[in-house]
């Protein structure tokens, strides 16, 4: 929880990580992609305020002792989502899997939400090992990374063939949340692989889930965008445009959240760090502190403090089922009857 | 002859296909030899080793033709540094055998659509910069989509979009239409205001991807970031 000038938000950092980096994790010959990955990484993390730099040393690997710092004591997160990346090919155990973000989760009850994944090039017995992650750690999400190398294949789409049987699961599983990652690779290389048109495609054919777009479909915000305002079910995740932009770049960083507060609108934006890239400290305490720069974003959507709740933690907390304090939640006007969805969530409680 | 300022100036007319940049105002050109002979050496960076390998190589290919296009200019090396498929889009620069030469059987194709997509978007972002300022000067929408060719500013700005019309094919002498949509239909008056928010829109993405771009560079190569607004002209 977070309070300023008298407000209090909840905070549900809808895209969080616990990895393990170090070269001890490295996969033999395949050395320089491991380093090359979390340098990169790293060199994001240069985008955010001096102050919260970390060494190469302690980013490649943090202690839960950081963690549970930088999230939760200093942090002000109510409720972490743990997007689970596994970059099996690079990392022995894998870059931050289901397995160890539950173990994490487990020491945190009711503070940590575990997401789970799913490659549909692993086939058959991918859809068993969903079923059987769904059952361990009771998923409500998944995180889905389009660019992940695997035996020779540099990435996947939403909308092949061989995905559709895994989101049908998801559905059959109560698997609500599907958060997907466009990346820089993706069978054939020719096209723009993050062209986000593939989530379009599954939307459509699966109201019943809700398609978080990670990084808002950086670098496609156009296309992402374009997509949003037509799907009711997909939703911008914040991740890297309040990280990458808010202080390195603060006017783009304007413009961005004026076009998403247009085309996408606050219900649909959900607040997430990316942490261990950047720390939710300053990310929280810039973003109720932000407003538009000058008057020539008068034509954006004004950004208020019901719109700050609802991006900070309330929109995500929807879409997971987590409980909001009543202090923390909007006030309902009373002539305004609960909405059908709303009757549907305390129901399924 | 052919000295360093000449190849750099054909450099400067290499676009960053996915942000419509040159790639020397983007900092990519890390060093530019020329030698005595005439032979030229280029380096060239990015700002991650993870950039998307097809706009990576259009890059690296085209500029090598455009040092090629140069008078007395014997051997050409271009090389990308720091990425993580630079080994094999080097290797197929050098023999000049394409996208497909460089990721055989990855590819459906060599890049020419990506390569019109971005051009479609760039020619709407740079359009809606010229747009933008004349309407902030006070003309009406029919006044703005009456202009012709001829109207428009000698700037570098409208310049590129001449250059985005020819490589879309879409005509461009002194009496076309000023401000088109990517097939080359003129935009109508009574639609300007939402091509415009649109337009708006698709600009706000590159700028932002460049301005991305330029930090992680920035961080990467631990050079100075010296306007951290900057905008393409």
């Amino acid at each position: 929880m977070y309070e300023k000038d008298g407000e209090k938000y909840f905070v549900m950092d809808s895209h969080i990580h616990f990895w393990d980096a170090s070269p001890e994790n490295w996969v033999k010959g395949q050395e320089e992609y491991a380093k090359g990955w979390i340098e990169c990484f790293h060199a994001y993390q240069g985008l955010g305020p001096e102050a919260t730099h970390w060494p190469i040393e302690k980013f490649m690997k943090y202690s839960e002792a950081d963690f549970e710092k930088d999230v939760f004591e200093d942090g002000y997160v109510d409720v972490g989502v743990f997007e689970s990346t596994y970059l099996k090919e690079w990392y022995t155990t894998g870059f931050n899997t289901t397995e160890r973000n539950a173990q994490m989760a487990a020491k945190h009850p009711g503070r940590l939400i575990t997401n789970g994944r799913w490659d549909p090039r692993d086939g058959d017995a991918g859809l068993r090992q969903l079923e059987q992650d769904a059952a361990t750690y009771g998923l409500k999400g998944v995180k889905l990374y389009t660019a992940e190398w695997h035996n020779g294949s540099r990435g996947w789409r939403l909308d092949s063939p061989e995905a559709e049987p895994f989101l049908v699961k998801c559905e059959e599983l109560g698997i609500k949340n599907v958060h997907v990652h466009k990346g820089p690779t993706i069978w054939p290389l020719d096209k723009d692989a993050f062209d986000p048109r593939d989530i379009d495609v599954a939307a459509t054919s699966h109201p019943e889930l809700n398609f978080i777009v990670e990084h808002v479909g950086l670098p496609r915000i156009e296309d992402f965008c374009f997509m949003a305002t037509q799907e009711p079910n997909v939703y911008a995740g914040l991740s890297v445009v309040i990280g990458g932009l808010m202080h390195a770049r603060p006017r783009f960083f304007a413009k961005v959240m004026g076009e998403l507060l247009f085309w996408v609108g606050e219900d649909k934006m959900l607040f997430g760090s990316d942490y261990a890239i950047w720390e939710p400290r300053w990310q929280v305490e810039g973003l109720v502190d932000w407003n538009y720069p000058d008057e020539t974003f008068s034509d954006f959507p004004a950004f208020t403090t019901e719109s700050k709740k609802k991006i900070l933690g309330l929109n995500a907390a929807k879409l997971y089922g987590v409980e909001v304090p009543e202090e923390l939640r909007l006030p309902v006007p009373p002539d305004e009857p609960a909405s059908r969805e709303d009757a549907e969530l305390v129901e399924s409680r | 002859m052919t000295d360093r300022a000449h190849v750099l100036d054909a450099l400067g007319t290499v676009f960053d296909p996915e942000l419509d940049e040159p790639i020397t105002s983007l900092r990519f050109v890390t060093s530019c030899d020329v030698s005595a002979e005439g032979d030229v050496d280029v380096r060239l960076r990015l700002p991650t080793p993870q950039c998307a390998p097809n706009f990576a190589y259009l890059m690296a290919a085209d500029a090598r033709d455009a040092v090629r296009r140069l008078p007395e200019v014997r051997e050409i090396t271009v090389v990308l540094e720091g990425h993580y498929t630079g080994e094999e889009i080097n290797a197929s620069i050098g023999r000049g055998d394409g996208f497909a030469g460089a990721f055989p059987g990855e590819t459906e194709g060599e890049l020419d659509a990506l390569r019109e997509l971005f051009h479609r978007k760039a020619l709407v972002a740079r359009q809606s910069r010229i747009c933008e300022a004349l309407r902030t000067g006070g003309a009406t929408a029919e006044e703005v989509t009456a202009l012709r060719v001829a109207d428009l500013p000698d700037d570098p700005g409208a310049r590129r979009c001449l250059e985005l019309r020819a490589h879309l094919g879409i005509p461009s002498d002194a009496g076309d239409p000023a401000f088109v949509l990517p097939d080359g239909v003129p935009i109508a008056a009574a639609d300007l205001t939402h091509w415009l928010r649109m337009a708006r829109l698709i600009r706000t993405s590159l700028e932002a991807n460049g301005g991305i771009c330029r930090s992680l560079l920035a961080v990467r190569y631990d050079i100075p970031d010296p306007d951290p607004e900057e905008v393409a002209a």
